[in-house]
């Protein structure tokens, strides 16, 4: 019954879709703004028929209910209940309903709490919004209908171990977030156009729904690339895999966008490039949803799936995307071109910014997409790996890194170069400080490390002077936000740095009590013991581990665990944090009797990658918390009031 | 293969019991030779595995490759002799590193296309001098 | 005019780029990594002895001037079982096949010879992929064809089918 009771409310969903895209095109097309007065009930109504659908598949995965054949697919009764329910969304339809619920969701968020756009664009905004989510209810109720029944399966077929950790309960909604949360930027760039509405106010209604989408991004990015790191067992953190690249080019895209949203804001420059950031930042969601998840794309995640489903994928995104991009072009030509900027400003900063985020952006495609486009036009076979990405973004982002110092101490409109060094000469005495101190101490390290940890130092220093000589406490959130993500590059960039230049490593067999040494500590196999697991075999090596030279010995156990259905094995690394770096043991395979195969890895400040993240992310909180206090204290948030009641003639 | 570096295989393989000496899984006893194979490792795709290099999979033919790289460097081939060894074997798909050819130049020119088209656009909106 | 050219440029791009998806998805990627090796002279490499009575393999056996066949296989490999009636419906139709056996022990070996038979002429181990690597073999089953001058003219990816059965007779120049 609650599978039925779901898959209706999924049509009633579609309906209220349709409801919504025939109202929006009227009230739009046939200037009958009135029709908005109708429209936030069906948005409404649409999140809550897509989530009581999203909840009611939640439902038969927690009662394992093997009559539904996603779950006999897909689950187990044995598992563990958080497993169960993230296992929801750890296959395809499932992610698919989750992809759509998120979507319904920021359209009610949109029809409730946007304010400050122009309601004829408003209502072109959720047309647009309802149109992408119709394509999506149509490809989930056609191709890939997650309530189908089967008869006759009494145990589920399991999860995939791998998947089998808490991260798979938060990763991936949080990127899906993300990626859904940018359909707001897109349908916001239609509804502009279609309403030739593309204005500092229109930016300004648009920002924190770019800022909300990018935070989920960057969490998602950040938790993702640690999800990896500690279970894959190799002390890889990122692998440039087609999955993580789907993911990192939206998140370039969005980057870029949210600065050119500013430029627009506040100086009404980049208007057409604003809207084709916005477009294409959606796009890139949807290709890293879709195109990876369709098996055209191969990854370590990827998987079979049949032809007919790609194509309706590719169908879907093909009129999305082509056809915002055809309105693009066909209407911005409409749009007055926005102010000029002088060479030397915050403006021309932030263009540049956009320039190289935008050719990273352009790398980071060509080197994923270009294999798939070699081999369908001649059959030859490349890969392209993290070689090539960080030879050709490797020297852009050190560039990038210089103008996220310099950037917000330039002054818009004009400002002069000798005032600029002035305001980075303590940056620029840490930049020369750091390359001394390496020269010095650091031997032999890479170049393109060592310029990353310069990079890093200035930064480090340049992102904080904002706040200098000012009241700490009566700088604006907005300012604050900039400040702490600024500094999360820097503090991010300063962890991939010393990661790559500083690293010690070693592969080895141990014998029992033999000990070796790894960066600053002494590693000694003590024994290693069988544990039985619940669905697995485990070994454990138990390690007692010191500094070298003295100090309270400690107990490491890293474990190797072997699946028999379907056979694999995986390394649980044993990790332990110091606030200089991380201890990353591992257990491997195979041994004669006496020896074990042990990596062994220090990694020095390697943590700086992930709290870097975090803090670009705090940063784009406190951001969109500064900007929603504004509009609180503005006025400009009477969510009380009927939306109707602001139609303005 | 040269005829030193089958020397030394042989001698690696005479030396001692197998296990200990498995490069597969253990390290080159010289730092500087062990940092190159682990680059090599890292930009050799395994040919069994999806998308990862064989540094990092635990499928046994990605073992047979670290053993065979760390063979070869420490018989003092060059990392880049080693890849095209690699390359006349399984092609150029088993290289992370797009090897410079016709067929591949679009990786180069498409980023610097769009790095100089960028700049042109950017130059038409910018204005010099006081304004 | 040239304004309205750069704006429709981003529309063209994508379409051409959905385009290469489109053909993509009709061949979707084989994922067979398919040897280098075809056309070339076989490669050095030598595969001991382990089945009593039966010699291993080893480049140099290859230049007295007659086709054979290699098949890579290994006892652990469950495919490997499944072709083993069309390996021996080759070889009573006269084809040489000599075997290397990847990763592999003499126990199960022997055990997996005794259960689907043994079509070889030479059986060579090699427990550390050497052979395999030399060939550019990617896995296993995989079957070579060579020529009698030591030339490596085919290679078969995957289990050898009773439809590839003429197929390989006809490269191997034996009349059915």
């Amino acid at each position: 019954m609650i599978a039925e009771a779901g898959l209706a409310a999924l049509w009633l969903a579609a309906v209220m879709a349709l409801l919504q895209l025939v109202l929006g095109a009227l009230a739009v097309g046939r200037k009958q703004l009135s029709l908005a007065g109708a429209m936030v009930p069906v948005t409404l109504v649409q999140a809550g028929l897509v989530s009581f659908a999203f909840a009611c598949l939640i439902a038969v995965f927690a009662r394992s209910d093997m009559t539904v054949l996603l779950v006999a697919a897909n689950s187990h009764s044995a598992k563990p209940m958080i497993y169960k329910i993230a296992g929801t969304w750890g296959n395809h339809e499932g992610s698919m309903l989750l992809w759509v619920t998120i979507l319904g969701l920021s359209g009610a968020t949109i029809a409730l709490f946007e304010r400050k756009l122009r309601i004829d664009t408003k209502l072109a905004t959720l047309a647009a919004q309802a149109a992408i989510a119709l394509g999506f209810y149509a490809f989930l109720l056609f191709a890939s209908n997650p309530f189908a029944r089967i008869s006759g399966v009494i145990e589920g077929a399991g999860l995939n171990p791998l998947l089998q950790d808490p991260g798979l309960a938060f990763h991936p909604p949080t990127l899906y977030a993300g990626y859904v949360g940018m359909s707001a930027a897109f349908s916001f760039a239609v509804g502009a156009l279609l309403t030739r509405n593309v204005s500092p106010d229109f930016a300004r209604a648009m920002r924190p729904w770019i800022l909300g989408a990018w935070i989920f991004l960057t969490v998602g990015i950040t938790a993702g690339s640690y999800w990896a790191y500690y279970t894959l067992g190799w002390g890889g953190w990122w692998f440039w895999d087609p999955v993580e690249n789907a993911s990192l080019m939206p998140w370039l895209a969005a980057t870029a966008l949210l600065h050119s949203v500013t430029v627009l804001a506040t100086r009404d420059g980049l208007r057409a490039w604003t809207i084709m950031l916005s477009v294409l930042a959606f796009s890139m969601s949807m290709v890293g949803t879709f195109l990876v998840r369709s098996g055209i794309l191969t990854s370590v995640h990827s998987f079979a799936v049949d032809p007919d489903r790609g194509l309706f994928i590719l169908a879907l995104l093909a009129i999305y995307i082509a056809g915002a991009l055809a309105l693009f072009a066909a209407r911005v030509g409409t749009v007055l071109e926005g102010n000029r900027f002088d060479l030397f400003s915050r403006e021309a900063a932030l263009v540049v910014n956009n320039l190289i985020l935008t050719v990273i952006l352009v790398i980071v495609m060509a080197g994923t997409l270009y294999p798939l486009i070699l081999e369908a036009a001649t059959g030859a076979k490349i890969s392209v790996g993290a070689p090539y990405f960080n030879a050709a973004a490797g020297p852009l982002a050190l560039i990038l890194m210089l103008l996220i110092g310099a950037g917000p101490l330039l002054r818009w409109r004009k400002d002069l170069p000798k005032a600029l060094l002035d305001r980075m000469a303590p940056a620029l005495l840490a930049g020369a400080a750091a390359l001394l101190l390496l020269a010095a101490f650091a031997g032999r390290i890479g170049v393109l490390p060592l310029l990353g940890l310069v990079a890093a130092a200035v930064v480090g220093v340049a992102s904080l002077a904002p706040l200098w000589k000012r009241d700490l406490k009566r700088a604006p959130l907005f300012t604050w936000g900039m400040v702490i993500a600024h500094l999360g590059c820097a503090v991010s960039m300063a962890g991939m740095a010393c990661d790559a230049a500083f690293i010690k490593e070693s592969m080895v067999a141990m014998a029992t009590n033999e000990t070796r040494p790894i960066g600053p500590f002494e590693v000694t196999l003590l024994g290693v013991r069988e544990k039985p697991g619940p669905n697995y075999q485990a070994l454990e090596a138990v390690l007692s581990v010191r500094r070298a030279g003295g100090g309270e010995p400690f107990e490491m156990l890293p474990q190797l665990h072997a699946f028999s259905d379907p056979q694999m094995t995986t390394n649980q690394a044993a990790i332990k944090t110091f606030w200089n770096g991380q201890l990353y043991l591992v257990l491997g395979e195979n041994s004669d009797g006496q020896n074990f195969l042990m990596r062994l890895w220090w990694k020095p400040f390697v943590t700086l990658i992930w709290l870097g993240g975090i803090l670009i992310a705090l940063g784009g909180v406190l951001a969109l918390l500064g900007r929603v206090k504004r509009d609180v204290w503005n006025n400009r948030w009477p969510w009380q009031a009927a939306i109707g009641a602001e139609v303005r003639s | 293969m040269k005829p030193s570096a089958l020397l030394a295989a042989v001698a690696l393989a005479l030396a001692a019991p197998a296990f200990a000496q498995d490069l597969a899984e253990i390290s080159l006893a010289d730092p500087r030779q062990e940092a190159q194979a682990v680059a090599l490792m890292d930009s050799i795709r395994c040919v069994v595995c999806q998308g990862q290099p064989v540094s990092g999979s635990n499928a046994s033919l990605a073992g047979d490759m670290r053993r065979l790289i760390r063979e070869r460097i420490a018989a003092g081939d060059k990392p880049e002799d080693v890849r095209a060894m690699l390359v006349s074997k399984y092609g150029d798909w088993v290289s992370f590193k797009p090897v410079v050819k016709p067929a591949t130049l679009p990786l180069w020119i498409v980023p610097l296309l769009a790095l100089l088209g960028g700049v042109w656009l950017v130059s038409r909106r910018v204005r010099l001098g006081r304004g | 005019m040239n304004r309205k050219v750069l704006l429709w440029a981003p529309f063209v791009l994508v379409v051409a780029l959905f385009g290469a998806f489109f053909v993509g998805l009709r061949n979707p990627d084989d994922r067979v990594i398919a040897s280098q090796m075809v056309g070339k002279p076989l490669p050095e490499f030598s595969a001991a002895a382990v089945m009593p009575g039966q010699p291993g393999t080893a480049s140099s056996d290859y230049r007295d001037g007659k086709p054979r066949m290699i098949n890579i296989f290994a006892s652990w490999c469950v495919p490997c079982a499944a072709e083993a009636p069309m390996l021996a419906q080759l070889k009573a139709a006269g084809a040489q096949i000599d075997g290397i056996a990847v990763h592999d022990a003499p126990e199960p070996l022997a055990k997996f010879l005794a259960q689907n038979g043994n079509p070889f002429s030479r059986i060579g181990l090699d427990p550390e992929g050497r052979a395999q690597i030399a060939f550019g073999s990617a896995g296993v089953p995989e079957t070579f064809v060579v020529d009698g001058q030591g030339k490596i003219i085919y290679q078969h990816i995957g289990i050898v089918e009773p439809k590839d059965v003429p197929m390989l007779l006809n490269l191997l120049g034996i009349k059915p």
